[in-house]
């Protein structure tokens, strides 16, 4: 406005600011909540290249059986740790002679499947166990939060490996303890966020209309409380994956010859003199997916933090 | 709306006649727990401590008092949303929460309209969605119910093609309101209470969903019970006007006698409270110095004593009954009180 | 004050009660017969019923419970399998070890945490802020394992400037603080370093930002005071909270460093515990982690009640 400013038009301006005849206003084609966080979440360069390298990792994963160059089971004596570069083994090869490209295309099925598995169920247990607290409250709320207090008291790789390290090696036991983990965490950011809006209005107007609590909890809570609990659970992926890595690295998880990028790594550990960029090259595999997972879940957050 | 426009007398689900109030409440208390320090003494807050009133059928019984005073409380208690310690309910003669009148038949019959319109209204769910809720969760089919939801929309003024699909933070305030009181009439109740509804709203847009509200109660037949601070307001839309102060009621009575003759002190205090237009109306004297009292320790005797300009030593001592004082007019006084030891009481009553 | 802790140590011991609790379960979730890493193969019926009896197996799991909680309580953490030598003894020698590596590495995380932390906060959006800020999600994201083994691979195997592996040149795996040793704990410190610096980093960094922009600081420069004042005003008021997670993170090194001890083979607890998975030590697994999960729980008391003396907004109630 190039207008000058006066009291009077000051006056003016804030009398009309709260008597604006506000039905009459022009026509908003409606979003809903998440066409307005995909909307703002396309706008974030950082989070759709993390979304995109995920996107082409999943896609590599999925496909390796097919496309990889390589037999990534099948090694050769005789041409043992090739350096990254090789005319015939592009990225190298391991201690066995197996082609490290196509050992990683195939691994990243099982170090995905691992990271994301646990954390896909904590989602779901801990997000019932987190609404029902919540939204309940009293004792229930007590005696469920104060039982997740105790796996607090365990800090995560402890917990991890203690558990995996009492049921034994391998993929299942692995999954089981990485998703006692995060149900905890999960659990207590579900009850969290359920316990800030039970007291809403809209809730007393759902009772009021004589639905049973497990339909609100379904139809009016679930809505509002999936998204935050969403969040915080695609950054814990990036922990999960390092975690799940971890555990096969210590002999906990993936068992040989089955390649998963932790195992690689550490069988790998011994070529760390002779051939150390094929030795390193698991773990950074690990390290773009984690850091990919974390960028991508820090733009949902920040897609997500929109004026309610 | 297809339904057919109903009045009070020809209602199916009226059990009593017209003569019967709809809601009567005797005896209503809820305490709060409150607790200070870790082995602190247990105290309570009496938020609501002894409410008595009725509610006839097809009138509109405003509920005025000071922020504090328990009408919110007394709200949520009649909703059942908060556990009542004690007191009693009758639903058009059938005691809320017996086997006859389970409270979930009651809710069915009683609705509410919130004073945040956008706190009661669900931002991940479309207004239609909102509206439709009750109905579904009812045993309505879902077609119908959204249906139903449409009608609604159309008759509290919100073109349904316009806003059906809308998200609450799409609406102006005035327009969640008025879906509220759609959502509120969804499950077709015959008793609605509107806590502090158009509290919120610019003065312009009050007016027209005080209209609105006039509107769907002669259409529906519906009767009304109206808490809001605003004497104003009430005036304009109450029959009949409840005073409550500290948790008790203090007056009762018709409107026009309540606001313009007020029995109980208190409540001429409150109407000289509130700013008049007209200057020779003006009043300087700060007639209701300080705070409500604390609600955890009352004043013994009347509660409204250490505020009063009437008060005697005997109000200190006796709490005063709330007792006729004119006809259909009752008063928590001493001062209006024959026989009660108060020097201001009258010799008799006029007319019992 | 003193009523404040009294109250946080009730609130502690249902907590401290499940952990223990949980430790129990561990022997139990483990596959097959708890005896079967103690018995031979070819042992008789009657042997392995006098050994469960022995053990205390036959009892009901309640009972078991108790009496290794008493136990416990006395310090008796049981028998290792693996060196037929206590656990409280081989725990705590390994404890010592990667509490000094923790402390290491958190002094560290703290020093550069709080640095970047600082500068960012002040110039937030400006190319430090950037920069600290992708170190931080570095931190956070990079497996610490991974990180161990490629700076053995630089600063070991190609440069040579430091030892791989072992906390010391004797190879007898108690850590000294002389020169010699110091030039062993120089890679893992740094390694396990790098969470808490880009946790203790970002969380100092939202905490300067909210401290400068809030009124109070406006009220000072006002005032007049200069930036060095303001800036000792932000240091105090940030100072609660970022010593509180540096003292959290200390708890979380310390139960987490299994997989960079291993890298690197320090014998701590970490080590410890990957010996006592293979071997199948169960007293010796649920023996470390019982302490190291108490030694957690403490810290977590230790931390709440400094914070709280430390900090006058919160109340003692």
């Amino acid at each position: 406005m190039t207008a000058p400013v006066t009291a009077a038009s000051i006056a003016l301006d804030g009398a009309v600011a709260t008597a604006s005849p506000v039905e009459a206003e022009a026509f908003v084609p409606s979003r809903g909540f998440w066409g307005h966080v995909g909307h703002r979440l396309v706008r974030d360069p950082v989070a759709m290249a993390a979304g995109a390298v995920i996107l082409f990792i999943v896609a590599v994963a999925i496909l390796s059986p097919w496309i990889t160059p390589m037999d990534p089971y099948k090694g050769s004596m005789l041409r043992r740790l090739r350096p990254v570069g090789d005319a015939t083994y592009w990225l190298g090869s391991d201690e066995l002679g197996r082609d490290m490209l196509s050992r990683l295309m195939v691994g990243a099925r099982l170090s995905l499947f691992m990271g994301v598995t646990p954390v896909l169920i904590a989602f779901a247990i801990g997000s019932a166990i987190g609404i029902l607290a919540g939204y309940v409250g009293g004792w229930t709320n007590t005696i469920l939060m104060r039982t997740i207090d105790v796996f607090f008291a365990f800090p995560s790789v402890l917990l991890a490996i203690a558990l995996s390290g009492a049921l034994g090696a391998g993929i299942f036991n692995a999954i089981v303890s990485l998703t006692c983990v995060f149900v905890p965490q999960i659990a207590r950011v579900a009850e969290s966020v359920t316990t800030g809006i039970r007291r809403r209005d809209y809730i007393d107007a759902a009772k009021l209309s004589g639905a049973s609590a497990l339909t609100i909890m379904r139809v009016q809570v679930l809505g509002n409380v999936v998204g935050p609990i969403f969040v915080y659970a695609t950054s814990l992926i990036s922990v999960s994956m390092i975690l799940a890595s971890g555990l096969s690295f210590l002999g906990l998880g993936v068992r040989p010859p089955e390649p998963e990028w932790g195992l690689m790594l550490n069988t790998l550990r011994t070529a760390i003199y002779v051939n150390p960029m094929v030795a390193a090259l698991p773990g950074l595999a690990i390290f773009v997916v984690s850091i990919s997972f974390n960028l991508f879940s820090d733009g949902l957050r920040t897609a997500m933090e929109i004026r309610q | 709306m297809n339904a057919p426009v109903l009045t009070p007398s020809i209602d199916p689900r009226d059990r009593g006649g017209p003569a019967q109030p709809l809601l009567s409440v005797s005896g209503l208390v809820k305490h709060f727990p409150v607790r200070k320090g870790l082995g602190g003494q247990k105290q309570v807050v009496r938020a609501v401590d002894g409410v008595d009133f009725e509610t006839l059928k097809g009138e509109t019984l405003g509920i005025v008092g000071e922020s504090g005073c328990g009408k919110s409380t007394t709200a949520k208690l009649l909703m059942g949303l908060i556990e009542r310690d004690s007191g009693e309910m009758l639903f058009d003669g059938e005691a809320v929460g017996s086997r006859a009148l389970p409270w979930r038949a009651y809710r069915r019959q009683v609705q509410m309209v919130f004073q945040d319109s956008y706190a009661s209204l669900n931002p991940r769910m479309t207004v239609e969605a909102s509206i439709a809720f009750g109905p579904k969760v009812n045993g309505v089919p879902g077609r119908q119910a959204v249906e139903r939801a449409r009608g609604l929309l159309a008759r509290v003024g919100l073109e349904p093609k316009r806003f059906a699909g809308r998200y609450p933070h799409e609406l102006s305030g005035g327009q969640r309101q008025r879906v509220n009181i759609a959502r509120a009439l969804a499950l077709e109740p015959r008793l609605v209470l509107l806590d502090e509804a158009v509290s919120a709203l610019d003065k312009s847009v009050e007016a027209q969903v005080l209209n609105l509200l006039l509107d769907l109660k002669a259409e529906f037949g519906l009767t009304y019970i109206f808490i809001s601070h605003d004497l104003n307001v009430v005036r304009f839309i109450s029959d009949r006007v409840m005073v409550m102060y500290l948790g008790r009621v203090s007056e009762i009575g018709p409107s026009d006698a309540v606001l313009a003759e007020p029995a109980h002190p208190y409540t001429g205090a409150l109407l000289h409270s509130m700013p008049s237009l007209d200057p020779d109306n003006r009043t300087q004297v700060a007639l209701l110095a300080g705070d409500p009292p604390n609600p955890i320790d009352p004043p013994p005797g009347c509660r409204f004593n250490p505020r009063c300009k009437l008060a005697a030593p005997v109000c200190t001592q006796v709490e005063p009954p709330l007792d006729p004082v004119a006809p259909a007019h009752r008063a928590a006084c001493l001062a209006r009180q024959p026989g009660s030891g108060h020097p201001e009481a009258p010799a008799a009553l006029a007319a019992a | 004050m003193l009523l404040y802790i009294l109250k946080r140590l009730i609130y502690v011991t249902p907590v401290a009660f499940g952990v223990s609790v949980v430790c129990f379960l561990l022997v139990h979730l483990a596959p097959g017969d708890p005896l079967s890493a103690v018995l031979p193969a070819d042992a008789t019926q009657a042997t392995i019923d006098e050994m469960r009896s022995a053990y205390g197996f036959d009892k009901p799991l309640p009972v078991q419970y108790a009496i290794w909680l008493w136990h416990v309580l006395q310090g008796d953490l049981g028998t290792s399998i693996a060196t037929g030598r206590p656990v409280l003894g081989e725990v705590s020698r390994a404890v010592v070890n990667s509490l000094i590596l923790a402390s290491v590495a958190t002094l560290i995380g703290f020093t550069f945490g709080t640095l970047f932390g600082f500068v960012a906060g002040y110039r937030r959006n400006s190319v430090l802020d950037r920069t600290a800020s992708a170190l931080s999600v570095f931190g956070v994201s990079v497996p610490h394992y991974w990180l161990g083994m490629v700076l053995v691979i630089i600063f070991s195997a190609t440069l040579g400037w430091l030892p791989p592996t072992g906390a010391g040149p004797d190879g007898s795996g108690n850590w000294r603080p002389d020169f010699e040793h110091l030039r062993y704990i120089i890679l893992p410190a740094v390694t396990m370093s790098v969470i808490p610096t880009g946790i203790i980093a970002r969380t100092v960094r939202a905490l300067v930002a909210d401290i400068l922009a809030q009124d109070f600081v406006e009220a000072l420069r006002a005032k007049g005071l200069d930036e060095w004042g303001v800036f000792k005003h932000v240091v105090r008021n940030a100072a609660p909270t970022a010593l509180a997670i540096m003292g959290l993170q200390l708890g979380y090194l310390l139960g987490g460093s299994i997989l960079i001890e291993t890298v690197f083979a320090w014998p701590g607890t970490g080590f410890l515990l990957n010996a006592a998975i293979f071997q199948r030590d169960l007293p010796l697994l649920q023996g470390s982690i019982l302490v190291l999960a108490m030694f957690f729980v403490l810290l977590n008391l230790i931390v709440d009640v400094m914070q709280t003396a430390l900090d006058p907004r919160i109340e003692r109630a």
